[in-house]
């Protein structure tokens, strides 16, 4: 019986294979209109991005923005429903159209965009590898690091960027690989490696709960890109708009200067910018497919993209990051928003 | 000692001798036991001074420098270990994403799962009525689980982790793999070559890769092969990976049983004109699986620890939940004392498996 069924099994896996698999403009808003929900692929343990807290309810950078999107579809942040996702899982799941969006602190690269049939949107977050370091080893620099011995996670794109900067500078170092992030932080603690590396806010998470997180300075050189964006599936350009444009409008909330806590008292405001942006003057909703307040409930229900990160990463979080390069282009940062018209 | 002597009734004196107070009692079991030989004093004392040298500083750890139900900033200030972690996010670690206000039913449906393992344990209970009462309880503990009826909130099984998803799988997964194993054992012993060769090849393909890779085509592989918009449910891909894999185990175990039963029990049966399945089921399984609960239960312990590889496939059961609060900044560096409590967990459960399997054995006497 077992067999007769695997038999089948294997027959529609080949027809599937061989069956072009198309998505039509629009066909993911329907079927996510029709089911009620977005579903949001999502990080599962990495703390300020997307983390269930003690109550098992999911926090993150990446957690809210899944949230804003669902505002904008919905009218309701709460209609969204978060998967847990592997690295290896993440883009899988996407292509098979188990999850509808993917916010898991995803790079964006040339293959991942072409090749692996992804559309990344607007970066939520501009992150970039670096080395952390015991201040009493006294370096100024990351090219001081010639013959360090350094702790790094396997199997993501931090050990090859590392591999990359020594060669790259002459160096020579030697890794030490291990498999969890908490692991790897105990064995740089216990003073294992000379230095740890991984993505800057990554670092900064694992500094601050070191046993003295005065001993330890993260090296100014950031020896990679990474820009974090959530992703979609090719074929799709309407859906794509919407996830592009729900980060978007976080952003372009801050540049107006609208809050989740003003943003009522701003639908009175003269500004033709904030008129249209906040849907008093009509256009914006219509031509993405949404309700034309889509903006008002993503900055009402969620918030800009400032109150955002400081809530999840910024200062008075454990991660205590500084905007830096996610600071408004004003700010001398790189989050820049079209205009909304 | 030996002239104790009462006022009331003088006992007589006595010629009796005690033994030396160095052959009997504590010193005598110390001498006969730790210091008979040369090489066994030795060891003693090696091992004395190990437990003089480790356990003061681990029961300083573990239980004089503890924290037990503080904050996190409170366990930053002690050496000792920091128990908090537990108590502290034990809501997520046992019930996962299971929402706060439902979570009597995940604890209701787990204290049902176990109340039902603890009555089994008895053979006494083995009728029919225990088997209604598995069927009543697990219909129970789905609808607790799934909700959506009787007046209870639908809760979708993507929000189930923690505990009940471990027994879950662990109890779904055994009670499944163990009849497939049976009926694939039988097949593999069959005279039928279309039969016999299907279950050799299944048999051989399962046990030549690892869970992890099976899960991982559940997870990662199987997906793509559906339709755009067609899932079907993550715990479900996995259990089916779990039980696939388990059974091709069972069968070889249960093989085992099979080849050690005499010819003439075959032809014993033969010869009673009983046909093939009254000769199995009455002849050769009774006294096949008996021989075979030692290595079965074996089998079954490592299936349910195995039951944890999940986690690379981002289901939340314990374990996964607890590495989790691991990576909160809050509880992070406290990973010694979140995976002693998981041990604990998984010790007391495979404590329970095997226990029970030797009180089988004793029963049946094997």
């Amino acid at each position: 019986m077992k067999q007769v069924f695997k038999c089948c099994a294997v027959l529609v896996i080949t027809a599937m294979i061989f069956l072009p698999l198309s998505a039509m403009a629009g066909e993911t808003l329907d079927a996510v209109k029709k089911k009620g929900f977005v579903t949001v692929g999502v990080n599962g343990s990495l703390f300020g991005f997307g983390q269930p807290d003690e109550k098992g309810e999911w926090q993150g950078l990446d957690v809210e923005t899944g949230k804003a999107i669902a505002a904008a579809v919905f009218g309701d942040a709460s209609k969204v429903k978060f998967i847990p996702l592997t690295a290896v899982q993440r883009f899988t799941a996407l292509q098979s159209g188990e999850i509808d969006v993917l916010c898991r602190n995803a790079t964006r690269t040339l293959s991942r965009d072409s090749a692996l049939g992804l559309n990344f949107v607007q970066v939520n977050y501009y992150d970039g590898q670096a080395f952390l370091v015991p201040k009493s080893l006294g370096l100024k620099s990351a090219k001081e690091l010639d013959g360090a011995t350094v702790c790094v996670l396997p199997g993501t794109t931090t050990e090859l960027n590392a591999a990359d900067f020594f060669r790259a500078n002459n160096m020579q170092w030697k890794p030490v690989v291990i498999e969890s992030t908490a692991e790897l932080a105990k064995t740089f603690f216990a003073g294992r490696c000379d230095s740890l590396t991984s993505d800057a806010s990554q670092l900064a998470g694992t500094r601050a709960v070191a046993p003295n997180p005065d001993d330890y300075v993260i090296l100014p050189e950031i020896i990679s890109k990474e820009p974090l964006a959530p992703a979609v599936r090719h074929g799709d350009d309407e859906w794509r708009d919407i996830v592009d444009y729900a980060v978007l409008a976080m952003i372009n909330a801050e540049e107006l200067g609208i809050t989740s806590k003003n943003v009522d008292e701003m639908l009175k405001s003269k500004d033709p910018k904030v008129q249209r942006f906040l849907g008093v003057s009509e256009g914006n909703g219509k031509a993405l497919g949404l309700d034309e307040k889509f903006a008002y409930n993503i900055i009402k229900q969620v918030g800009n993209y400032g109150e955002v990160f400081e809530r999840n990463v910024g200062p008075d979080t454990p991660l205590k990051l500084e905007r830096g390069l996610n600071a408004l282009w004003t700010d001398g940062g790189l989050m820049y928003s079209p205009p909304f018209k | 000692m030996t002239d104790t002597t009462h006022f009331t009734r003088p006992e007589p004196e006595t010629d009796e001798i005690k033994p030396p107070v160095t052959q009997v009692g504590v010193i005598g079991w110390i001498k006969a036991n730790l210091f008979n030989t040369w090489y066994n004093s030795v060891l003693t004392l090696a091992v004395l001074f190990a437990l003089w040298q480790l356990a003061p500083p681990l029961v300083e750890w573990a239980f004089l420098d503890s924290r037990w139900y503080t904050d996190s900033e409170a366990c930053r200030t002690t050496d000792g270990a920091c128990w908090s972690i537990i108590p502290n996010n034990i809501r997520f670690i046992l019930f996962g994403f299971y929402p706060p206000s439902e979570q009597w039913r995940p604890l209701l449906a787990v204290i049902l799962l176990v109340a039902l393992l603890f009555i089994s344990r008895n053979r006494r209970f083995w009728r029919k009525p225990l088997a209604y009462a598995w069927m009543g309880g697990l219909v129970v503990m789905g609808i607790l689980m799934r909700g959506g009826i009787l007046g209870l909130d639908p809760v979708e099984s993507s929000q189930w982790g923690g505990l009940p998803l471990t027994l879950m799988l662990s109890v779904f997964g055994l009670t499944a793999a163990y009849p497939l194993g049976v009926v694939l054992a039988l097949g593999r012993q069959s005279r039928m070559p279309a039969i016999k060769s299907l279950c050799v090849i299944y048999i051989e393909l399962i046990r030549g890769v690892p869970l992890i890779s099976l899960l991982f085509m559940s997870a990662v592989i199987f997906p793509l092969f559906l339709p755009e918009g067609i899932t079907i449910n993550k715990i479900l891909r996995a259990q089916v990976a779990i039980i696939l894999f388990t059974a091709a185990y069972v069968a070889e175990v249960v093989r085992g049983g099979l080849q050690a039963i005499p010819k003439g029990q075959y032809e014993a049966a033969d010869s009673l004109g009983l046909n093939y399945f009254q000769t199995m089921r009455l002849i050769i399984l009774p006294q096949a699986l008996k021989i075979v609960i030692p290595p079965t239960v074996s089998v079954l312990i490592s299936a349910f620890k195995d039951t944890s590889l999940v986690v690379i496939i981002a289901l939340y059961d314990i374990l996964k939940t607890t590495q989790s609060t691991l990576s909160n900044p809050k509880w992070m560096g406290y990973s010694t004392e979140a995976y002693l409590f998981l041990a604990v967990v998984y010790f007391i459960c495979c404590f329970f498996m095997s226990t029970f399997s030797r009180k089988l054995e004793r029963e049946l006497a094997t």
